[in-house]
């Protein structure tokens, strides 16, 4: 009992421990129905090449979500970046052309996180709100001025911007992954080291505490969203660059797998917390899925099934760790099945 | 009253008045806490205490009137959470002291963080000197509680001690406590009034404000009572017994029924 219980401290501990548990398990489940793929290096460099946008925003939405708000827009922005840097690469007769594109679509996503911080902090409309519009308008703007085509822009491949941010490291790892896991790493210390992050987790905790301790809510929030918007705008730019074309599309497949991976991840709902960590292997759990259960050779009518079933397991292995009721449960676990049990009452501190 | 110069108030309030929009939430407020003192605030729901203690507190500024903090004029138009606490003023709320999700050491620090350069914590710092706070300012021997704990383990009353706690630490001259003691127990309210006894001790100033009578007796070396926004009375303690008190607050709330 007792070392079962230092054993359980151990694992709650560990940043994300209980999720990369999760992913390893999932490939070791893929090595057995897929040998043939899944002992072929290639797989495992080919979610490095897709899963790094998807992580990014991921990424993002792990600190939106943890301010205790949220981003339905940023598949939008994915858009629009692309967008605009596939335009001015293809229509700027200029050797920066490149660089130019690059950074002019990192500000259209600061633009648009900004017009949501903006909308949030000063009018307080609800983020569900501002940021669903957001992505209808702009999404539709990006649409407009695409003129509904994608942009080829196959010249990109001998661009600097192409080498250093999706070439192939040692000729086989993909920069992107190297860049995603970078972003990782800073956003953590953001997060979990700088006043910005700590700022962050009592804004969502209670914004009203947050207040009479002196952090400034509003310009927090408006900071966050529009560091979101940027962070949206690399994912876009990743992906435009790795597929060298614009696609009107793109992105629009990535609001509810990218959630999924930030609470996978154990980030909670209702704000407060947030594991960066955690994201980083819930993003490789949701990329490895859609393709490991192709190769397994089921329908790929089964992803969407097992992706839940994943996600609920790893929510609830982030309750129980998250409320420390691990020991609780298998001390709990024989009663449990008794379906009349009596809830025990778990009251915490009185309150009013 | 005398303004003694060599040492000026705590705080004096000069004809304070505050307006949400047309409805008067404080009219003609007058009064002083001097340095050492501790001040009970007394009033029915509404009349106006908390509103008080946000403005003494930079959350907002008042519609009109002067501030004094330790014989310094407040620049309403500056003056905001940060400048209080920079002035010495700490509050303590009920519920709002402290995030719940977050680590004991993150409590004390936040919003002004021990910090290298570019804003990055110095989380060993910041352990530290939250350590010395709970063993030493506020004396918390609560076992299994470290400054890892989140504070959703903590109990009401240790929840309160850890924002005293903090507030000692960070040298406020002038400690305030809207409601500390709401929804605890009594062994809890006991914890909450220790700590209060501590600031005391501390030769801090000190205004309390609750709804039970009893504990702001024994608390408080004064008792101010305010109603609809008006201050209606400020009574020393050794002008009146608890017994006394209780009946005039009972008496005026009568009275102004009868006069309805
Ligand atoms: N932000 C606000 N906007 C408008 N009216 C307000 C605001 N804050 C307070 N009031 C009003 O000001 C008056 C005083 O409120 P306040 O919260 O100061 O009372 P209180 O004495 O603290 O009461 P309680 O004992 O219930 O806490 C009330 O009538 C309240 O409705
Ligand atoms: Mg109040």
């Amino acid at each position: 009992m007792k070392t079962q219980n230092s054993l359980i401290r151990i694992i709650t501990r560990v940043e994300g421990l209980p999720v990369f548990g999760v992913l390893l398990l999932l490939l070791l489940a893929f090595l057995i129905t897929a040998p043939d793929v899944f002992t072929h290096p290639l797989i495992y460099m080919s979610f490095l090449q897709t899963v790094p946008p998807q992580l990014v925003l991921g990424l993002g939405l792990t600190l939106i979500i943890t301010a205790g708000e949220i981003d339905m827009s940023f598949p939008a922005i994915v858009a629009l970046s692309g967008f605009v840097f596939s335009y001015f690469f293809k229509n700027f007769d200029s050797p920066y052309a490149v660089w130019i594109g690059f950074f002019l679509a990192l500000a259209a996503g600061a633009l648009v996180g900004y017009t949501n911080g903006l909308l949030i902090a000063k009018l307080g409309v609800p983020s569900i709100m501002a940021t669903l519009a957001a992505q209808f308008f702009w999404y539709g703007i990006t649409i407009l001025l695409a003129g509904g085509l994608q942009v080829d822009i196959g010249r990109v491949e001998s661009t600097s911007v192409h080498d250093i941010f999706t070439g192939r490291l040692f000729d086989i790892v993909p920069a992107q992954a190297i860049w995603s896991l970078g972003l990782a790493v800073l956003l953590w210390f953001i997060l979990n080291r700088h006043k910005f992050g700590e700022a962050i987790m009592f804004i969502g905790d209670n914004p009203n505490v947050a207040r009479v301790m002196g952090i400034d809510v509003e310009a927090t929030k408006i900071k966050l969203f529009t560091l979101m918007g940027v962070i949206a705008a690399f994912a876009g730019l990743l992906l435009t660059i790795e597929i060298n074309v614009f696609f009107p599309t793109q992105g629009s497949g990535f609001m509810l797998g990218v959630m999924a991976a930030v609470f996978i991840g154990g980030t909670l709902i209702s704000g407060g917390q947030g594991s960066i960590v955690g994201t980083l292997f819930g993003a490789y759990i949701i990329g490895s899925l859609q393709a490991g259960v192709v190769a397994t050779g089921v329908t790929s009518y089964w992803v969407q099934s097992v992706m839940g079933l994943i996600m609920v397991v790893a929510v609830v292995i982030n309750v129980v760790i998250g409320e420390g009721r691990m020991g609780d449960i298998s001390f709990r676990l024989p009663q449990w099945a008794n379906i009349n049990r009596n809830k025990p009452p778990e009251v915490p501190p009185q309150r009013q | 009253m005398t303004n003694d110069p060599v040492q000026p108030y705590a705080v004096q309030l000069i004809n304070i008045e505050k307006y949400f929009g047309s409805v008067c939430a404080l009219k003609n407020i007058n009064f002083n806490v001097e340095k050492n003192e501790i001040v009970g605030l007394i009033g029915d729901n509404g009349a106006g205490k908390s509103t008080l203690v946000k403005i003494l507190t930079g959350v907002f500024p008042p519609s009109s009137g002067q501030m004094f903090i330790s014989g310094n004029q407040v620049d309403f138009t500056k003056y905001s959470v940060q400048q209080a606490h920079a002035m010495g003023i700490e509050t303590v709320y009920q519920d709002k002291s402290l995030g719940e999700k977050q680590v004991l050491w993150r409590n004390f620090f936040v919003g002004r963080e021990i910090t290298y350069p570019f804003g990055f914590i110095n989380v060993k710092k910041e352990k530290e000197i939250a350590k010395e706070i709970m063993l030493n300012t506020i004396g918390f021997r609560s076992k299994g509680i470290t400054v890892n704990s989140k504070v959703s383990k903590l109990s009401g009353g240790e929840r309160q001690g850890v924002a005293i706690g903090r507030a000692m630490y960070f040298d406020a001259e002038l400690i305030i406590l809207d409601e500390p003691t709401v929804a605890l127990s009594l062994k809890e309210v006991r914890k909450v009034l220790n700590f209060v006894h501590k600031i005391k001790e501390a030769g801090k100033a000190c205004i309390y404000i609750s709804h039970d009578i009893q504990d702001v007796y024994e608390i408080s070396d004064r008792f101010i009572v305010i109603d609809r926004g008006e201050i209606i009375s400020s009574i020393q303690k050794k002008d009146i017994t608890l017994i006394a008190l209780d009946d005039f607050l009972l008496e005026y709330a009568h009275g102004l029924k009868d006069g309805e």
